[in-house]
């Protein structure tokens, strides 16, 4: 499930998690989708794809305001027809079009510090591995885990593969790498920006929100843990 | 009971008779009754304050002390930098106009009529918190807010590391990092104001305009213990590092500093009567206080807390120093001096204070269990010359509520520190060796301290070695009136329910008749002890 593109011995024996959307970025999988539908080959698909995609934003928010696995599971049934040729290649122009210039500034520096403190740092999002791998290579991420999509023939049918990268997953998923790479999970740092994210700060000892939402926000004082805000 | 004699008429000696003493309670206030034969050492009344205030920075810059003038070393194409100090003095923040506001008015005028363009001010935060814009606007006015803020005037990143500079180190090792905006600069002119004796000298050009790296040589338990008094000088070894590394500094750009003395008026005419004894209060005095304290008692939380925290000080300037470090400073000590050091004969085997609601690390925010700490034993303690008042091994009172509050904006390490590092151990040491580098280096905190309003995650630690020449000399600490037992007894201190119960408990260590001071600020007043 999650793919390591290098190993770093860590010192200090620690890791550092990031979600992506809304945490390193100021934007989300829509905007990526969005990307792929206007950028659709067919004239006619494209029409289609952008015109459903817009009359279905206001279900898509209610959706992902009850929960994050529902979004996901409506939302990436969207995706369903793409080829998964198109998508590698569609990912690249979407990091470079559309995440690389909404990256923060106050992000990568970061990114960069958990480096120098000498943390392993992993993206843990749920967005497509499609997006998300140029995005970790810019960054010099350790490792990440993304939603996957399931294939037959090439072509994607609209289902994510399990488990899917959402709430509670992520936090198992956190919990397993630290025990797979016998990091103390009290000295490990987590940072996400919703909350559907709760479950993944709580795991660790250095928990921090990154511009929250209303309910991680409330949940990040009443815990009294770090909260920054980047532009 | 044994009894010191005084002549000092800032000196009170208590009777049997004597009405009960004001003691100030966090955001609130007691008022209690002392044993007869305390001595109660009251703040000097406030020095006449010069009238032109304008007048004096102008006579100071063209009249330096140890230096040129400051127009002879202004020319054309230069750049100058103005560091100014940030918002932990003086307290609480004086009425507008602040008396940097005016010296920076003066000076840019200066600088202009010189044809100098290339000016910049950082605030010199070093690893204190940033400034908020409303902040920065009330200290040097809207108008030179409008022309230079964020541009030219701006809250200084010691973490911003492509923008600090080594300049090398001292004969100590000590490691000397600036701002890069004053390495390059032709002429830094540093705007001081002194509160206390502790405050502008070298101590500000050598921490306030640096960064971790090189706070760390000073700012630890070793030189703090080696530190007799932090108001005096010539006793401190902080002041020794602070010294060699502002001389580093100067080797590499030249300095000329603008200091200003404030004086001791911390409170409205209507209030002047807290500052005053007892004895002197009249029954409108004694109807007021009765009405604050009522008030106080009665208001919540939050409302208390917005109420002492928006009402300024009507600080008046007394003097203004201006040109080298050392002589500037003197100068302002000698000023600094006049208005605070009150001549006290001998020490005393139990001291009391009470604990007010601000500290230089507060403002704005909430006092919490480390700053209380650091009130008792880093600043108030340290209110002396010559020895300190409270002999060793004897006992300090103090009054505090103690609640387990922090402002998670702007103390996050702080809360970390306090329930992950205190619970391990109180010994300053331990702490440093076992936590400060995690802290120091610690992401979230250095991001919350670049992009927030945080102070730099080492803070508490240094708020803890702070207490240490405090905490080394005095045998025990009881406060009065904590709220949880928890808060007290994690700084390692006893609690009493109210002031005789803390008594009762000095005098079993001191024998039935101990000497007892208090000193009765704020204001604030350093103890003279002969």
């Amino acid at each position: 499930m999650h793919e390591a593109l290098e190993t770093t011995d860590a010192p200090g024996g620690a890791a550092a998690f990031y979600d992506v959307d809304g945490t390193l970025i100021q934007t989300n999988v829509v905007h990526a989708y969005a990307y792929y539908a206007i950028n659709s080959p067919s004239l006619l698909r494209r029409i289609s794809s952008v015109a459903s995609l817009v009359a279905g934003l206001p279900l898509y928010w209610i959706a992902d305001k009850f929960d994050r696995r529902t979004f996901n599971e409506a939302f990436y049934s969207r995706y369903e027809g793409f080829s998964k040729d198109r998508l590698v290649l569609v990912g690249e122009e979407v990091f470079e079009n559309v995440i690389r210039p909404n990256l923060y500034d106050g992000a990568e520096d970061l990114f960069e510090r958990s480096g120098d403190r000498g943390c392993d740092r992993v993206l843990v999002t749920g967005a497509l591995e499609e997006i998300t791998e140029p995005l970790a290579d810019y960054l010099g991420a350790d490792a990440y885990v993304a939603n996957r999509l399931e294939y037959k023939d090439g072509v994607a049918t609209g289902n994510l593969r399990k488990p899917m990268m959402a709430g509670a997953n992520k936090a198992l998923w956190i919990r397993r790498y630290c025990e797979d790479e016998g990091y103390d999970l009290d000295q490990c740092f987590a940072y996400a920006d919703s909350g559907s994210d709760i479950p993944m700060l709580s795991v660790v000892g250095h928990p921090c929100a990154v511009n929250p939402d209303f309910e991680l926000k409330k949940t990040a004082r009443s815990y009294e843990w770090p909260v920054l805000n980047f532009d | 009971m044994s009894r010191q004699s005084t002549t000092s008429p800032h000196v009170r000696i208590l009777e049997e008779d004597s009405p009960p003493r004001m003691l100030h309670y966090g955001e609130g206030f007691l008022r209690e009754p002392l044993p007869a034969g305390t001595r109660v050492l009251y703040p000097k009344p406030p020095m006449e304050p010069v009238d032109d205030r304008e007048a004096a920075i102008r006579y100071a810059i063209n009249h330096p002390e140890g230096d040129d003038p400051l127009y002879t070393q202004l020319e054309p194409g230069m750049k100058a930098t103005i560091a100014i100090d940030d918002i932990s003095v003086p307290l609480p923040p004086m009425k507008t106009p602040d008396v940097r506001q005016t010296i920076l008015e003066v000076l840019l005028e200066e600088l202009d009529k010189h044809g100098v363009e290339d000016v910049e001010m950082p605030i010199a935060l070093a690893l204190h918190r940033r400034m908020t814009e409303d902040e920065i606007e009330r200290m040097v006015g809207s108008d030179i807010f409008d022309k230079y803020y964020p541009d030219q005037l701006y809250n200084m990143d010691a973490e911003d590391d492509d923008n600090m500079v080594l300049l090398g180190e001292t004969d100590y090792g000590e490691e000397v990092e600036v701002i890069r905006r004053v390495a390059e600069s032709d002429l830094l002119i540093y705007v001081n104001v002194n509160f206390v004796p502790m405050n502008g000298g070298y101590k500000s050009i050598g921490t306030g305009l640096s960064g971790y790296r090189s706070i760390q040589h000073h700012h630890n338990p070793q030189t703090i213990r080696d530190s007799d008094s932090y108001m005096d000088p010539p006793e401190s070894a902080l002041y020794d590092a602070n010294e060699r590394m502002g001389e580093t500094l100067k080797d590499h750009v030249d300095v000329f500093h603008v200091e200003t003395a404030l004086n001791n008026k911390m409170f409205d005419d209507p209030l002047m009567f807290m500052a005053r004894p007892e004895e002197e209060w009249s029954s409108a005095d004694e109807m007021k206080f009765k009405s604050m304290k009522w008030a106080t008692d009665k208001a919540p939380e939050a409302a208390k807390h917005k109420a002492f925290h928006s009402i300024p000080a009507d600080y008046g300037v007394i003097g203004v120093s201006a040109g080298d470090t050392e002589p500037a400073h003197e100068k302002t000590l000698d000023q600094c001096w006049q208005q605070h050091a009150v001549e006290v004969d001998g020490q005393s085997d139990v001291v009391i204070y009470g604990i007010p609601y601000e500290s230089p690390y507060n403002v704005n925010s909430i006092l919490n269990p480390l700053l209380v700490r650091v009130m008792a034993l880093g600043y108030f303690f340290n209110m002396y010359r010559n020895k300190p008042l409270v002999k060793e091994d004897g006992t300090l009172i103090i009054t505090h509520p103690c609640h387990d509050e922090f402002h998670s904006e702007h103390h996050p390490s702080y809360i970390e520190f306090f329930n992950r590092c205190l619970p391990k151990t109180r010994d300053a040491g331990e702490l440093a060796h076992r936590w400060e580098e995690e802290f120091a280096n610690n992401p979230n905190y250095i991001e919350m301290y670049r992009r927030e309003n945080a102070y730099h995650g080492v803070h508490p630690f240094y708020m803890w070695y702070w207490a240490e020449n405090g905490a080394q000399h005095v045998g025990r600490v009881i406060v009065v009136g904590a709220q949880n037992d928890h808060v007290p007894e994690r700084l390692g201190w006893e609690s009493a329910d109210n002031m005789q119960q803390a008594l009762r408990m000095a005098r079993r260590e001191h024998g039935t008749d101990p000497d007892i001071s208090m000193m009765h600020h704020p204001p604030y007043m350093v103890a003279d002890v002969q």
